[in-house]
């Protein structure tokens, strides 16, 4: 048994004879066995010709296609003469496509410098910095065609879009909210119980989800669930050719798909920061009652004091904002995406990653600016 | 003085992906003609439909319609010349939101100002020339491949465009669907007079229904034979557009 597996083993056996190297080669040639390269049977030998003897040989595949291949390269780069007369005329075609296809398959080589990569980051960056300004650059132009009734919107795809990422979203913002109110009260009571001012997890309950958390919240739920839903949507729209279906009409994507989605997140947004603002007052009210033992009145009364108009707005106007870049977002990484499934799913990604940093951007931005009018 | 060309392409020089794949590329499509663009996968051809009606830019060269210049057109005008021109996509490239009968209806919509009954009218005539009668309400995902094309050429018909450009339309489809397409096409022509461009590589549609092609090539970046399927396929003709147009088998 161990001797018949001993004979069927593939074997490249080098012996020279005269001037010429004979290689024999023996056994069963195959790809998922093992097989002997040919630089292990040349080693740093260098005759004036090889000999390629087939005698022996009881099976073989691409394996010995390969080591033929491989050998005859070597004959050609090495000027050495190569016999391979007595090999199967069909091993001898294939060891030869083999040699081509050696010689043919320059790696090209992908790597590069510091300075290449620096380089064509920078582009990178300039001209995504350049394709998002034109892109707000066609949405402002679009929307001006519209106030000024040069062109129509699609009132229908607006409502819809608006049921899409308002209605529908409600009970996820209502679920974050309520639980954001109560890990601020948790948060907030650790603090205030030390200098016994319990009553005031109201007060930061109240100013917190107003002018922060309401549209924050909103906006990063939106920014997952619909932003990221647009991309892929549009990105898919864009795989399938239908962007350039409406191009060749002459119809403006941005007018027929950004537009409607921009404007319906724009007006929906506001109404969804105010929702949660109500629902992450609840939740502190909860923890308030139960934990603190503070009377929803007091609550209530007690938020009154410190909560005014001015931090309602601040709320609305950051959440209109906010709309708009999950919207912005959303249909210009679907709009820019690679003509392929994985495109899509890049272009979700990036669309999230790019409203949240931009939600951010603009919470700082607007703290400074609010600081600054005193609101 | 001799009519304008339908289609007068100069010089046209075309990248894809900043690779150049088109360079010099002139030829001109006279009106009512249906004219092929044809060549082995990779030559270039779809290449050059995108950059003829715009969906790309092309490096360089000229692309006229009827002789009015389309490449670098100011936008009003390009607009104005996109409404006479219709475009067949490879997989019918319908608006996966809109029912085939919105989808006819869209282009109706927004270039005229028929009320809104006349143009459900307009779509539904319109899918029964393509032989979709009765599908008026599906969405795209409930219809085959071979009834998106046809719904996707109706929409390219639906503004009666001077000219129909057509991508790969019997890639895809069985030998049957594919004769019965070249009959529509071929209807459209004689009824409207309207002039045809169709990319493919369907050898029995090109030498069923085509007047003139032009054969384009890896290597030569460019037209390699030009002219009616016959003179082409006739001695002294290149060999790469007998070995294209005949049909010899790896058997024979």
């Amino acid at each position: 048994m161990r001797e018949s597996q001993e004979q069927s083993r593939a074997r490249a056996s080098a012996r020279t004879v005269g001037a010429a190297l004979e290689v024999a080669l023996e056994g069963a040639w195959r790809l998922q066995g093992a097989t002997p390269r040919w630089g292990s049977v040349i080693l740093k030998a260098r005759p004036p010709q090889v000999r390629l003897l087939a005698e022996g040989l009881s099976y073989w595949d691409t394996s010995l296609v390969a080591f033929v291949g491989e050998a005859k390269r070597w004959c050609a780069d090495a000027g050495v003469a190569c016999d391979m007369e007595s090999l199967p005329e069909k091993l001898r075609l294939l060891g030869g496509q083999f040699a081509d296809s050696l010689s043919k398959g320059a790696r090209s080589d992908h790597s590069r410098s510091l300075f290449e990569e620096a380089g064509l980051s920078t582009i990178e960056a300039m001209t995504q910095g350049r394709d998002f300004l034109q892109f707000v650059g066609e949405c402002w132009i679009a929307a001006k065609r519209l106030v000024t009734g040069q062109a129509g919107l699609r009132l229908f795809d607006c409502l819809g879009e608006m049921q899409k990422c308002g209605a529908m979203a409600l009970p996820i913002v209502s679920l974050i909210s309520f639980l954001v109110g109560i890990t601020l009260a948790y948060s907030g009571a650790i603090v205030l119980i030390r200098f016994g001012g319990d009553i005031w997890v109201a007060d930061l309950i109240g100013v917190a989800m107003t002018r922060e958390m309401g549209a924050m919240m909103a906006g990063v739920v939106l920014a997952g669930r619909t932003g990221a839903a647009y991309a892929a949507e549009i990105g898919s729209m864009k795989a399938n050719e239908e962007i350039d279906a409406l191009t060749i009409l002459g119809i403006s994507p941005i007018r027929f798909l950004v537009l409607p989605r921009v404007i319906a997140l724009g007006l929906m947004m506001p109404l969804l920061a105010l929702y949660a603002n109500c629902l992450g007052i609840l939740g502190g009210m909860a923890v308030a009652y139960s934990v603190l033992d503070i009377p929803p009145a007091a609550y209530w009364v007690e938020m009154l004091t410190i909560v005014d108009l001015p931090d309602v707005t601040v709320g609305v106007v950051k959440s209109v904002v906010y709309g708009l870049i999950v919207g912005l977002s959303g249909c210009l990484r679907g709009l820019q995406a690679e003509n392929n499934a994985a495109g899509v799913g890049k272009a979700a990604t990036s669309a999230v990653v790019t409203a949240i940093l931009f939600i951010i951007v603009a919470d700082a931005v607007f703290a400074v600016v609010f600081h600054a009018i005193g609101l | 003085m001799e009519a304008a060309p339908a289609i007068e392409v100069t010089d046209l020089a075309c990248a894809y992906e900043d690779r150049r794949v088109l360079e010099k590329v002139s030829f001109k499509v006279r009106t009512a003609e249906i004219f092929f663009v044809i060549g082995a996968t990779g030559a270039g051809k779809t290449t050059l439909l995108r950059n003829m009606v715009g969906l790309a830019t092309p490096v360089q060269g000229e692309v006229r319609f009827n002789g009015r210049p389309f490449t670098g057109a100011d936008p009003a005008e390009r607009r104005e010349m996109l409404k006479t021109f219709g475009l067949s996509f490879q997989g019918g490239a319908l608006w996966t939101s809109l029912t085939l009968s919105e989808n006819i209806a869209l282009p109706l919509e927004e270039y005229t100002r028929l009320p809104k009954d006349e143009i459900g009218r307009i779509a539904a005539f319109r899918l029964s020339q393509v032989g979709l009668s009765g599908f008026e309400g599906y969405y795209p995902s409930e219809i085959s491949g071979g009834m998106k094309k046809r719904a996707g050429l109706a929409r390219a018909l639906a503004l009666d465009p001077q000219i129909v450009f057509f991508d790969e339309p019997s890639a895809g489809l069985d030998p049957v669907t594919a004769r019965n397409l070249d009959r529509l096409i071929l209807q459209i022509r004689d009824t409207f007079g309207t002039t045809i461009v169709i990319v493919s590589h369907d050898v029995d549609s090109i030498l069923g229904i085509a007047d003139r092609l032009i054969m384009l090539d890896v290597d030569a970046r460019g037209i390699v034979a030009e002219g009616p399927p016959a003179a082409l396929v006739a001695p002294p003709a290149d060999p790469k557009v007998v070995d294209f147009l005949t049909r010899r088998t790896v058997r024979s």
